[in-house]
């Protein structure tokens, strides 16, 4: 995992360490807001916006920062560009603004954004910061669009508002409810699983639900969140 | 108080804070495999989303509101429940240890659970007041209590079981979970 040339770091976020389907990271906006393909369009590039922003202005103030306090910087810091979309949201797309609610602002605890900012930008330059939020952003995108075009197909009939299946389809209104947000998750990532043994890869973090596990809420998220106590602890 | 009733029946079962609302999915996925330490999350929880909902009330009414800045509630939120987890920590190391001892370890954790930060956001958006805040807050953490141990108690039962290999580790919890959401359903009856 080198990251010292801006297309490997896009490649990293899209594929080798994609957040929904490998890291399984804001499992959150992945099953909340993706009722449709377009609802989990629009998460996923605000997502986006966010993180790009967050991992600028955070690797262009990693020597301001003090290491004991960067936490709580890195929050404020993303907090601040939250807001900023949520304001812009409300002002230009009225609409995407009502669909994804008090999801938008739930961003900020997002784990991808504050991991990302204490595992990359906090350690790279700005320009590679950028690319490395272009593509973990993307990889979240696509897993959050692909979620919301199989629950939108199967409980409606439609993508992204187009009828695809023909009238006598019968929707199955559960896949757009919240069980179905679970299902889907569930193929999807089983199939991930099935098509990396059929490589003969070992399913790794996917494949054992310990790791997992710990990944999400002890690397992941949480294990951020400790050393902003330890941080908080010291002063 | 009918009012108060409706809200905590609301928050806890109807639209349950994980299965309906997919707040605080990160600690139901992560820390369910044991019914122990599932209590022991779940508890954590309660307490200091009740603390949250409150102390971010508080605030809002008093601070924000009077200053006109409520725009800043996503910023001053997150603030106030980190450095709130923060001091409910070092208080319960210095006074009361047994509860420490308890839910300490689960405590840091916490403050990444988008369910504080959500339920302290909902409270603005629904205006509910101090009171109502606090019940509300109560209410969700505690249906939070109630999947997250059914999750553990089933995943403790489905361990031995011959699972296909491609749904073993995080799809299966995910259609168990899905299925819990199904059962959960059956309380919007309550209405």
């Amino acid at each position: 995992m080198s990251k010292n040339n801006p297309i490997k770091a896009l490649v990293n976020g899209l594929i080798t360490e994609n957040p929904t389907f490998v890291l399984m990271l804001g499992m959150c906006p992945t099953l909340a807001v993706t009722t449709s393909a377009i609802n989990g369009l629009g998460m996923g590039l605000t997502t986006t916006a966010v993180l790009v922003l967050s991992n600028l202005m955070i690797s262009l103030l990693r020597k301001v920062i003090p290491d004991g306090v960067r936490i709580p910087a890195f929050i404020v810091v993303i907090a601040t560009f939250v807001t900023v979309i949520q304001l812009l949201l409300q002002g230009y797309i009225p609409s995407l603004y009502e669909s994804l609610g008090i999801y938008i602002p739930l961003i900020v605890v997002n784990c991808i954004i504050l991991g990302r900012a204490e595992a990359f930008a906090s350690k790279n330059n700005a320009f590679l910061s950028i690319f490395d939020g272009i593509g973990m952003g993307l990889g979240f995108t696509i897993g959050l669009t692909l979620i919301g075009i199989v629950r939108e197909l199967l409980g409606t009939g439609c993508v992204f508002s187009v009828r695809v299946l023909p009238q006598a389809y019968e929707p199955l209104t559960i896949f757009i409810l919240a069980p179905g947000a679970f299902f889907v998750l569930a193929f999807l990532t089983a199939l991930l699983n099935k098509i990396k043994m059929k490589q003969g890869k070992p399913t790794g973090k996917t494949g054992n639900c310990d790791s997992l596990c710990e990944h999400c809420s002890v690397e992941g998220c949480s294990g951020r969140s400790i050393s902003v106590e330890v941080t908080g602890g010291d002063k | 108080m009918g009012n108060l009733l409706a809200i905590a029946i609301g928050s806890a079962f109807i639209s349950n804070v994980v299965l309906s609302q997919f707040l605080g999915i990160c600690p139901f996925l992560g820390v369910s495999k044991k019914v122990k330490t599932a209590v022991g999350m779940g508890s954590a929880v309660v307490f200091v989303i009740t603390l949250a909902s409150l102390v971010a009330s508080v605030i809002y009414k008093f601070i924000l509101v009077p200053l006109d800045i409520t725009y800043l509630q996503t910023i001053v939120f997150i603030l106030v429940i980190a450095a709130l987890v923060q001091f409910v920590e070092m208080f319960l190391k210095k006074s009361m240890q047994s509860l420490y001892q308890a839910l300490g370890v689960y405590l840091p954790l916490i403050t990444t659970n988008c369910a504080v930060l959500g339920v302290a956001l909902t409270n603005v958006q629904k205006s509910y007041g101090i009171l109502e805040s606090v019940v509300n807050g109560f209410a969700t953490a505690v249906g939070f209590l109630v999947s997250i141990t059914i999750l553990a108690g089933l995943r403790e039962k489905m361990e031995y079981n011959n699972i296909p290999k491609a749904f073993r580790g995080m799809p299966h919890v995910l259609l168990t979970a899905g299925l819990m959401a199904i059962a959960f359903f059956g309380f919007s009856g309550l209405k």
